[in-house]
């Protein structure tokens, strides 16, 4: 546990597999960068692994101000132990005041490994994070600027939004996926701090006698809440909408065929015939006119809110409700109709 | 060898069937009303459990902390074949978030002593944290290894396990004591041994004990009562049909530690999301327009 601070950074526990960052790491920079320049602190990385010189670059491009590195060879492939170890040993050291984790199978390993080491509280797949001040209703304490973890639970039957007081840092795992990725900017200034931490042997428990990669599918299935882009998103960046919106309402992402096949998702969030059959409480299009293939992917959708500069286009036809408009001016507006009811 | 393995379960309530008969009139689900089940992947991890102790030898122990109502799970876990059940019951307990709890859990553990292996499910449906079972490992000093998808093997002090991994799997090796997380695709969970239901249907906590001579002896008095308790406790003991009840003070907890004064996090708010078909309306595309969609929303329930 740390005492409570106002200058420490805002950092993102940057997992890598094999040589390269997880795509949530880099989502996970953008969001600490908002949140830090909110607080006016710098944002750190602990980069634990092996020596490769762009992963720090690539950190520093996506926002990043001090990457921390840990440099050894029995790092290469993640276990708790020493990782758990490294992060406890940095946090104590630099003291931040916000820490936060992908939402992956090691980040829900090794985050929770942290708190109970370090007694801090700790709050499982965030969807999105906003730094408010926080009124205590018991002691009637005004705690500044802290984060809410804004996140769904009970089955997603409910958005549950955690704060944490006094025992920090505060630390939450982020789900993947829903974060908006920042564009890199090579030219961004930062710095690269070679940290060391005394690892013996029992840090390392676990022999690894064989490893399998697959490649990665998207969770839409289990969704509660999904926002889907299309073609009429226009771009990759603006895409992002996509992602802010899902966030907002602690929902997956998913995509139309035309999104996909423009490159501005990866084929995992496809919604359709030939993508995933989805039937979530909440289905967003959003720039998506509504090909047979799509709808006969998401009209069994409980709710189905359409948005589209085409008032004839046909996703009109299965939605509950539509506005027709440009996305890029209603995405922001919706998300912020929603963040004033918090 | 025989191997002292412990299991812990959660009664939780039934999140993923969200009935009728549980949703309020304003639309919200009143959670009272779920029914109370077992943990999904925590019956994996009994399964587990169940499969090691067939394979190698040794004991399992239940371990739950819940309200007295919880026994029904740990009899679920007699009728399939666990030799010991430990009810963790107390009030001062209640609202620990996931660090508060694992000390309860860890320190429980600790009580019962000597173990080689701990399992429990990978994560509870009413909160999906997946938080409980690493913190307990933490707090017991012991190697954990989330996400099991096999037992692959056990020599000796040696285990190997196949672990999930997100995207693809590993097998690691260990020496034991470790803790272990079972996911829903480890097994296919066994159903209730029918004569062992006959048996152990009548196994009981005091609570549940003390709430049934209650209402059987209702003219005496309460130290009739208790005797009367105490007299079927006994028996129920020699019959192997009790099941043993814990409170904090039972496992030396340090009260702050427990409960809301040991967690962490707070929950500032809750939204309730809870969904009904309606007709097509068109919504403005204005701010107000945006408004009043996310109030259109919260009116019909589909956000709240």
């Amino acid at each position: 546990m740390i005492e409570v601070n106002r200058q420490g950074e805002v950092w993102v526990f940057a997992e890598q597999q094999d040589g390269t960052l997880q795509e949530v790491v880099l989502e996970l920079c953008g969001k600490a960068r908002e949140l830090a320049d909110r607080l006016g602190v710098t944002v750190g990385a602990v980069l634990p692994g092996t020596a490769r010189e762009e992963l720090p670059e690539q950190l520093i491009a996506h926002g990043v101000d001090h990457v921390y590195v840990v440099n050894d060879p029995r790092l290469e492939h993640y276990q708790t132990a020493s990782y758990a170890r490294i992060l406890s040993v940095l946090i104590e050291k630099h003291a931040p005041q916000i820490v936060l984790y992908g939402a992956t199978a090691t980040g829900r390993d090794l985050a929770p490994r942290v708190a109970s080491a370090m007694q801090a509280g700790l709050t499982a797949d965030c969807t999105d994070l906003e730094i408010k001040d926080v009124t205590d209703r018991k002691t009637k304490t005004v705690h500044e600027k802290l984060l809410l973890q804004i996140r769904p639970a009970f089955g997603g039957n409910i958005i549950a939004t955690i704060v944490n007081y006094d025992r920090w840092p505060q630390m939450a795992t982020v789900r993947e996926g829903v974060m908006p990725m920042l564009d890199p900017d090579p030219s961004r200034p930062g710095q690269i701090v070679e940290e060391e931490v005394a690892l013996g042997p029992e840090f390392f428990p676990l022999k690894i006698l064989q490893r399998h990669v697959e490649p990665r599918t998207v969770n839409l299935k289990g969704a509660r809440v999904i926002v889907s882009g299309g073609g009429g998103v226009g771009s990759k960046d603006g895409f992002n909408r996509i992602h802010e919106l899902a966030g907002a309402l602690g929902g997956a992402v998913g995509a139309s065929r035309a999104a996909v096949d423009n490159e501005y998702i990866d084929k995992g969030h496809q919604v359709g015939q030939t993508g995933t059959t989805v039937r979530p409480a909440l289905y967003i299009a959003a720039g998506i006119s509504g090909a047979v293939q799509h709808r006969a992917g998401m009209e069994e959708s409980a709710k189905i809110i359409a948005i589209n500069n085409d008032p004839d286009a046909p996703i009109f036809s299965v939605a509950h409700y539509g506005m027709v408009g440009d996305l890029h001016q209603l995405i922001p507006m919706l998300v912020k109709a929603l963040r004033d009811r918090r | 060898m025989p191997y002292d393995i412990l299991l812990l379960v959660k009664q939780v309530p039934d999140t993923a069937n969200v009935t009728a008969e549980a949703m309020r009139d304003d639309g919200t689900v009143n959670r009272g009303a779920l029914p109370a089940i077992f943990n999904p992947e925590d019956l994996n991890a009994l399964e587990t459990a169940l499969e090691a102790r067939d394979r190698y030898g040794g004991s399992i122990t239940v371990l739950t902390m819940g309200p007295p109502k919880a026994a029904d799970i740990l009899r679920a876990c007699l009728y399939r074949g666990v030799d010991r059940a430990i009810l963790l019951t107390d009030r001062r307990a209640a609202a620990s978030d996931t660090l508060a709890t694992s000390y309860i859990l860890a320190q429980a553990i600790k009580t019962i002593g000597h173990f080689d292996l701990v399992f429990a499910g990978r994560q509870a449906i009413d909160g999906d944290t997946a938080q409980v079972g690493p913190q307990c490992a933490e707090k017991l000093g012991v190697t954990q290894i989330t996400y099991l998808e096999e037992l692959v093997s056990l020599v000796d002090r040696t285990v190997r396990i196949r672990r999930d991994t997100g995207n693809g799997w590993e097998i690691v090796e260990a020496e034991l004591p470790i803790l272990a997380t079972v996911t829903s695709t480890a097994n296919r969970p066994r159903p209730e041994a029918v004569r062992k239901m006959l048996r152990f249907k009548k196994a009981r906590g005091e609570t549940e004990l003390a709430a049934e001579v209650k209402a059987e002896l209702r003219d005496a008095s309460a130290e009739q009562r208790n005797e009367e308790v105490q007299r079927r406790l006994t028996t129920l003991g020699e019959a192997g049909l009790r099941i043993e009840q814990w409170d904090l003070d039972t496992i030396g907890a340090d009260l702050a530690r427990c409960g809301l004064s040991g967690s962490p996090t707070v929950v500032y708010r809750v939204q309730s999301i809870v969904l009904t078909k309606e007709g097509y309306t068109e919504i403005p595309a204005t701010e107000d327009g945006a408004r009043q969609l996310i109030h259109e929303l919260v009116v019909d329930h589909t956000l709240g």
